[in-house]
């Protein structure tokens, strides 16, 4: 390399030589690289085995009507996953409901050129960093903060001014659904207003700017021009934070009561698939008790990984390119 | 004129409901970190916090010297399977990935990503508890891996894809081997955001719970060998925080503060080095 010069071009041997030492080592390189992304399918394939065989004897056992079972009963070796299936998705869409429009706000503000941007960084980086928070953590402080305050305050305001409902009635343990939705909301917050602002972030500067143009207010182009062509990615947003909500465990666990009910009303204990799953694994005994469990999960994972596919799939057609958060 | 007025008071209104979501938005976060701080720092500051492991119930006093060092062990192990091979698959994306092999383990990342963390305790349960017969810090370390494999391979593959396509053009033309351009030109010049990527998915390996109940199990007592039990930070805090002891409350609180600030130091560490990297 060195005596880099014109009379030094031919030297075959050496040059030879070289390369073949050379592609040995791509080759080795290569194969490599190639046995790591085998590894990812092999891993693949025995997440799906670990998922699914120690469900099989549930599944023979319980069939279809597994899912619709009402009663939860390990004593008596009765399991039906509608209380779990049921508690998750209404925890999930209250966590989503109060994420939902708090996150769009922020994100539209977040999203935002020009004025108060010394505020966007720190306020970009406080969102986030609750991102990073621990799940035991936030549910920690929600066992010993927020039920307390759901208990006294939140719940009996609910129950006074909306109690006509059918869902604020009853007693208010601080415990049950709507915690554990208040708790999923402030989880899913850092994901839902990341991703609507780089989708919000990601509409034409031009098409703003000629609604601004046109004599509209900043509401009436965030109505009519950002919203419309952002509906997609934010729905994909919306998507892949109801998929974490769905498979959220320890924060859950701590504040819903662990107590296999359907009830309408929001300040019922309850139980989610994964609080389930969390709350009972290490004490249940015999392969009926461990497969219902283990069924369980699968649910879980089949639900999550629906959700969190049409989400890709939805911010990927609206992007062209992968969500930045994952 | 009128409906002038209406409609600026509706931009207006506009305005101030963004104001407010974004003040709602920031606040749980303070909230949560005063909290944590407020109730943490007294056992925290509490004698034997750091040098003594758990006491039993009742008995006043105790640390969590076995969590502290059952989650630097747990999470260490992980990391060393997972940083290597999470790397190694981010550069076989980014160099060799364009066909049907990379496209399959982008979906399988993906998938993964999105799958709950008890996902991975039931697999870490499956494949070495219930084979090897008992709980193990090291089946931990491997549901954790796993579970820090996407997070390291997509920062990988995307911070080797911004390395300039005219650097691999250069080592090329000098003569260069496509394994060596890509180890002694992409990948340094990639290296803040793959270090980025792997503080991260330590930082986040080191917050779980849902894995840990089905592998470590925890243990009140202080253990290095990974073939046993073992005890972790988000443990500690799962388990005193529902006891009835206050001085085991005071425990999960410190525990947690400490949880905090293990992740946030790594998510510093890694702003700071993304920072000199690029300097």
């Amino acid at each position: 390399m060195s005596r880099a010069t014109a009379e030094v071009i031919p030297a075959p041997p050496v040059a030879k030589s070289h390369r073949r030492r050379f592609n040995a080592g791509d080759q080795v390189f290569t194969g490599l690289a190639y046995a790591a992304a085998l590894l990812m399918i092999v891993i693949a394939v025995i997440f799906v085995i670990a998922l699914v065989i120690p469900a099989l004897p549930a599944i023979t056992s319980f069939g279809v009507g597994f899912l619709t079972g009402r009663v939860w009963d390990p004593v008596h070796l009765r399991f039906g996953a509608l209380p779990a299936i049921y508690g998750t998705l209404v925890t999930s869409a209250i966590g989503i409901l109060l994420a939902f429009p708090i996150g769009l706000g922020a994100a539209l503000f977040l999203a935002e050129e020009g004025g108060l941007s010394a505020i966007r960084g720190p306020l970009s980086f406080a969102i986030e960093l609750l991102a990073a928070i621990p799940s035991v953590v936030i549910g920690l402080w929600a066992f010993f903060i927020l039920t307390p305050i759901m208990r006294s305050i939140v719940d009996p305001f609910l129950n006074h001014t909306l109690g006509f409902l059918p869902f604020f009635r009853g007693g208010a343990s601080g415990y049950g659904y709507l915690t554990a939705g208040v708790v999923l909301a402030i989880m899913v917050l850092p994901i839902m207003t990341a991703l609507s602002r780089d989708v919000i972030r990601a509409v034409p500067r031009a098409l703003r700017e000629a609604s601004l143009a046109l004599g509209a207010t900043n509401a009436e182009s965030i109505w009519s021009v950002v919203l419309p062509f952002a509906r997609v990615g934010i729905t994909g947003a919306v998507l892949l934070s109801l998929g974490r909500a769905l498979g959220e465990t320890i924060a859950v666990t701590m504040v819903i009561g662990n107590s296999p009910n359907i009830s309408a009303s929001l300040f019922s204990l309850g139980y989610t698939l994964p609080s389930v799953i969390a709350n009972e694994f290490t004490e249940a005994v015999g392969k009926v008790y461990q497969g219902a469990l283990f069924e369980l999960a699968l649910i879980l994972a089949l639900i999550t990984i629906v959700v969190n596919v049409l989400a890709r799939l939805l911010i990927w057609r609206f992007k062209g390119s992968e969500p930045s958060v994952a | 004129m009128n409906r002038l007025i209406v409609r600026i008071a509706v931009d207006r209104l506009v305005t101030g409901l963004i104001a407010i979501s974004v003040a709602l938005a920031a606040i749980p976060v303070i909230i949560l970190l005063l909290f944590v701080v407020i109730k943490g720092v007294p056992g925290i500051l509490a004698s034997g916090f750091f040098t003594q492991s758990f006491h039993p119930y009742g008995v006043p006093g105790g640390g969590v010297l076995n969590a502290i060092v059952g989650t630097l062990e747990i999470v260490g192990i992980g990391s060393l399977l997972a940083v290597p091979v999470g790397a190694l698959i981010g550069i076989f994306l980014s160099e060799y990935g364009r066909n049907q092999i990379g496209d399959t383990v982008r979906f399988i990342s993906d998938v993964l990503t999105g799958l709950p963390s008890i996902a991975f305790g039931i697999f870490g349960y499956t494949v070495l508890v219930a084979t090897l017969g008992h709980f193990s810090a090291v089946s931990a370390s491997v549901a954790l891996a796993v579970l820090m494999l996407p997070v390291i391979l997509r920062a990988t593959e995307t911070a080797l894809l911004l390395v300039p396509h005219s650097l691999r053009e250069a080592g090329l033309a000098l003569g260069a081997p496509r394994w060596r351009v890509t180890m002694e030109v992409i990948v340094p010049a990639a290296l803040g955001g793959i270090v980025t990527g792997a503080l991260l998915a330590m930082a986040r390996a080191a917050g779980e719970t849902a894995p840990l109940l089905f592998t470590a199990l925890g243990n009140d007592y202080l253990q290095t060998n990974p073939l046993r039990p073992m005890g972790a930070l988000a443990l500690t805090v799962f388990r005193n925080a529902l006891l009835p002891y206050s001085n085991l409350q005071d425990q999960a609180w410190a525990a947690g503060l400490l949880l905090v600030m293990l992740v946030a130091l790594t998510n510093i560490l890694a702003r700071i080095y993304v920072r000199r990297i690029q300097r």
